[in-house]
């Protein structure tokens, strides 16, 4: 049997054996495996973009943490400069009203005071006036007894009066 | 640039063997033509001597076909797995019996022979002298069911493993098939075919890669089921490059054939009136897949001749005598230890040429126009 020279048996069952081979592994080896294969390497894919696209948003976060961090610390900055600007303005007010009513308070017992003063000269002025009528009543009473010591003092207060 | 290495690596053992297979193949026939004469003269001479060892006949019917598998012969007693014999012929029909009613070849069974020796040696001759169609489960058909059923068994046990949790990671048998399949993928089929088309190849050319990978390494096992010579068989290579044949044919693009029948950038002279170029080109076609049937099989049966050459050496000297033998033996276990690994990287060698070589012709056959 020469080596060279092909055999036709030999060449029959090689074709059906390597063609039955490649069939059966096409469908049921090959298929699950290269599926299988290409399925792992995407979800590995998959995953690798995944875990980029996590870190990313990570770091996104970390960043806007940051500025929202900042913005707290300025927003309470801000906060206690008004608080403190409200206080000394409050402080103020307060002092400046209190000035104000003392003020007015002293105004107004000084008004009072002077209207009671003028009320007490005004009652004064009046029983004096009143004591000295009455006075004066009793004084011409006792004067006008006589008729010319009547028409002297009339002359006398006209005079006075520089009516005449 | 690996693969590249590789090739060179490959082309260099290629070589290699085949000198060593020339070398060889002239010896043996030197030998059987000198031989008949010497040993009838031997027989004469001494009647009853020792039979002449004749290394060439010894290597040849190792790495040659048969119709029984051959284990191991005690004194005269062969010791033989029979095989079943399938004949058909028009004169006398189909024909089932065990090759083991030949008795070596030293009778006749349904008026077939079992030839021993000459031109027809190892075929099955019927009375008439012509040669039916012999559908035999030779010793390589064997070998090949064994290898079919090996490979099936790997891969649907792979590819259940797969189909149960495709997210796993790969574990025992499927972590050994995965790097493989991978570095097929990746580093061959994809960089010759393409990323475009290179996934509808992927089967036949993971088939092809681990039949004849699985095969060589089968080959290289020297007990039963093992040791024979299938991927260094002419027949069998020659179907395996048929079928690579058929798949560049079958879908090669008009881009393909333009190239072969007028090939673009070639001087006109070339083509008209003579189609030198053309007919290059298209004796191309057939010889592509040619040298990978011839590739495989002068790698593989070189391998296989010497290695049984190396055993041959010791039987050669233990003729001369004994003590000699034992030297010998020792110098030629060592070559014998230190070829079997070579023959293990020639083994994924070969099997990764034939793939590779495969798919780039694939490529050729489907690539676009471009300028």
């Amino acid at each position: 049997m020469g080596l060279l020279t092909p055999d036709t048996g030999t060449i029959i069952w090689t074709f059906i054996g390597f063609l039955a081979v490649f069939l059966i592994l096409k469908k049921f080896a090959w298929k699950p495996i290269l599926h299988a294969i290409k399925e792992r390497d995407d979800s590995i894919a998959n995953a690798l973009k995944a875990a980029d696209k996590a870190k990313q948003e990570v770091s996104r976060l970390e960043a806007s943490n940051e500025k929202i961090l900042m913005e707290a610390r300025l927003e309470r900055e801000k906060i206690i400069k008004e608080a403190r600007e409200l206080k000394e303005s409050m402080i103020m007010d307060a002092k400046n009203l209190a000035k104000i009513e003392s003020k007015k308070m002293v105004d107004e017992a000084r008004e009072s005071i002077k209207n009671e003063k003028t009320a007490a000269i005004n009652d004064l002025k009046k029983q004096v006036a009143e004591l000295s009528v009455s006075i004066a009543e009793k004084v011409l009473a006792s004067e006008l007894a006589d008729g010319d010591k009547h028409k002297e003092l009339i002359d006398r207060t006209l005079h006075d009066i520089r009516f005449m | 640039m690996q693969v590249l290495r590789c090739f060179l690596g490959g082309l260099l053992l290629m070589g290699l063997s085949l000198h060593s297979l020339g070398a060889i193949e002239t010896q043996p026939a030197h030998e059987n033509a000198a031989l008949p004469g010497e040993k009838e003269s031997a027989e004469n001479h001494e009647g009853t001597a020792k039979e002449k060892f004749e290394p060439g006949t010894f290597i040849f019917d190792h790495i040659g076909n048969a119709h029984e598998w051959h284990i191991i012969t005690i004194g005269q007693t062969h010791v033989t797995i029979p095989l079943p014999v399938i004949l058909y012929s028009k004169s006398k029909g189909l024909d089932i019996f065990m090759s083991g009613k030949f008795h070596h070849g030293h009778e006749t069974y349904k008026g077939y022979t079992l030839e021993t020796e000459g031109e027809k040696k190892g075929k099955i001759v019927a009375e008439d002298g012509s040669l039916p169609l012999d559908l035999s489960i030779t010793k390589n058909v064997a070998a090949l069911f064994f290898g079919i059923f090996l490979i099936l068994w790997i891969f649907l046990t792979v590819a259940k493993a797969y189909k149960r949790n495709p997210l796993k990671p790969p574990s025992g048998l499927q972590a050994f098939i995965e790097p493989v399949i991978f570095f097929m993928r990746d580093e061959v089929i994809k960089p010759s075919i393409g990323e475009k088309h290179y996934e509808k190849y992927m089967p036949y050319l993971l088939t092809l890669f681990f039949f004849i990978f699985i095969n060589n390494l089968l080959g290289l096992i020297p007990i039963p089921p093992g040791g024979a010579n299938l991927t260094g068989n002419i027949s069998v290579t020659f179907v395996l490059a048929l079928f690579t044949f058929i798949i560049t044919t079958v879908n090669g693009t008009r881009n393909y054939w333009k190239h072969i029948f007028n090939t673009p950038g070639v001087p006109l002279w070339l083509k008209i009136p003579i189609p030198l170029m053309p007919l290059v080109e298209f004796l191309g076609v057939f010889t592509k897949p040619f040298v990978l049937m011839i590739r495989l099989f002068a790698n593989i049966t070189g391998g296989h001749i010497i290695i049984m050459g190396f055993v041959c050496l010791i039987y050669v000297f233990s003729e001369m005598s004994a003590g000699l033998a034992y030297g010998v033996s020792i110098v030629s276990i060592s070559f014998n230890i230190f070829m079997t690994f070579i023959e293990l990287l020639v083994a994924f060698l070969q099997a990764f040429i034939f793939t590779f070589l495969s798919s780039l012709y694939f490529g050729m056959a489907i690539e676009e126009e471009h300028h």
